[in-house]
């Protein structure tokens, strides 16, 4: 990492420095508070490195989750990742090395950055991506164990930190409002989980809410596909 | 800490496979040059927001309706950061602004 390329990187990753702190340290206490320290709260964030991922992390352990739960809760929640990869095929091509790590920390938030951003001239594109990355983790890792030495030196009552997480989801849910063609996915995701809950109950509702959401979306796919189709003017690729 | 640090740590492992492959499936999948099914691209255009509001139901599966205590924190503190979101637009203030306030409910307010 040069400093030219740091130069150019860095103006760019403020808004996430500014994220990762806040949504870093709220995961440091939640995970303080659990029962965890500084080791592992560095840990989770320098080896899974997603927000969202992690908070859930966070009450999967508490409840002593078997690792199949682990493994498929942390499935869904990062689902939406594999949109990211799909829009990055092109843009990480030849990058060496650097590629596993890219694909490795590409959360929202590098993916927001890298989808705009452009290397300034004179900046090799590739370390100027892989720069990025590595300060966006860098953020993260701080945020993480900012907030779990926080959480063991003030002592404070951290009952309702848990809360991020569920603000976490509706900031995102309104971002997402928002870009939608159509709310009918987000509609659907929520009262199929609601008749979830009510039918078999707090401990299971995951996996019938995704197999409705999934069946239902496929069902409906000439009437969703075609109105992305209308908005953009033209067929999908 | 209800685990033992080696079921932490086989926890933590899981947790960071299983994310590494969700970032790494199109790559694997896609990167010679093939078109993804049409389905494929569609199901990610069309899952995420579902499953974010499949998660936030997730979230709020501890409510309960027999005392005010139960279900008025979340309600105000969710409603907190949508309008602050819709508000202001920045993630940040959204976030923290609304687990102040729920900390603040759960403890002050309805807590003791």
């Amino acid at each position: 990492m040069d400093r030219k390329t740091l130069t150019a990187a860095f103006p760019l990753t403020v808004p996430v420095l500014m994220g990762y702190l806040a949504i870093g340290i709220a995961f440091g206490l939640m995970l303080q508070s659990a029962g965890w320290g500084v080791g592992w709260a560095a840990l989770m964030s320098l080896t899974i490195y997603a927000g969202s991922g992690q908070y859930l992390g966070v009450s999967l352990l508490a409840a002593g989750a078997p690792l199949a739960q682990a493994a498929f809760l942390t499935l869904m929640v990062n689902f939406r990742h594999l949109v990211y990869g799909l829009s990055m095929l092109e843009k990480f091509r030849g990058m060496g090395w650097r590629k596993l790590y890219m694909i490795f920390s590409l959360t929202d938030e590098t993916y927001a950055l890298l989808s705009s951003a452009k290397a300034p001239e004179g900046v090799d594109e590739h370390r100027f991506f892989f720069t990025v990355a590595l300060l966006d983790q860098s953020y993260w890792v701080l945020g993480s164990v900012i907030g779990s030495l926080l959480g063991s030196a003030l002592g404070f009552d951290t009952t309702g930190v848990d809360f991020a997480m569920t603000a976490l989801f509706l900031v995102i849910a309104v971002g997402q409002w928002r870009a939608a063609g159509s709310h009918v996915p987000a509609l659907l995701g929520g009262a199929a989980t609601l008749a979830s809950l009510l039918i078999v109950g707090a401990e299971d509702m995951l996996l019938p809410a995704l197999g409705i959401i999934v069946a239902v979306l496929a069902l409906l796919r000439p009437r969703l596909d075609e109105e992305k189709m209308r908005e953009e003017g033209a067929p999908c690729p | 800490m209800p685990l033992t640090p080696v079921q932490t740590l086989a926890s933590i492992a899981v947790m960071a496979a299983v994310t590494f492959l969700t970032r790494a499936l199109p790559f694997l999948l896609f990167d010679r040059g093939d078109h993804p099914p049409k389905i494929v691209l569609y199901l990610g255009r069309v899952l995420p927001p579902a499953v974010i509001a499949m998660l936030i139901v997730y979230c709020l599966k501890g409510v309960t309706f027999t005392a005010l205590g139960g279900w008025a924190p979340p309600l105000a503190a969710g409603l907190a950061a949508v309008l602050l979101h819709i508000w202001k637009g920045n993630d940040l203030i959204s976030i923290f602004g609304a687990t102040v306030l729920y900390m603040i409910l759960v403890q002050g307010v309805f807590g003791a």
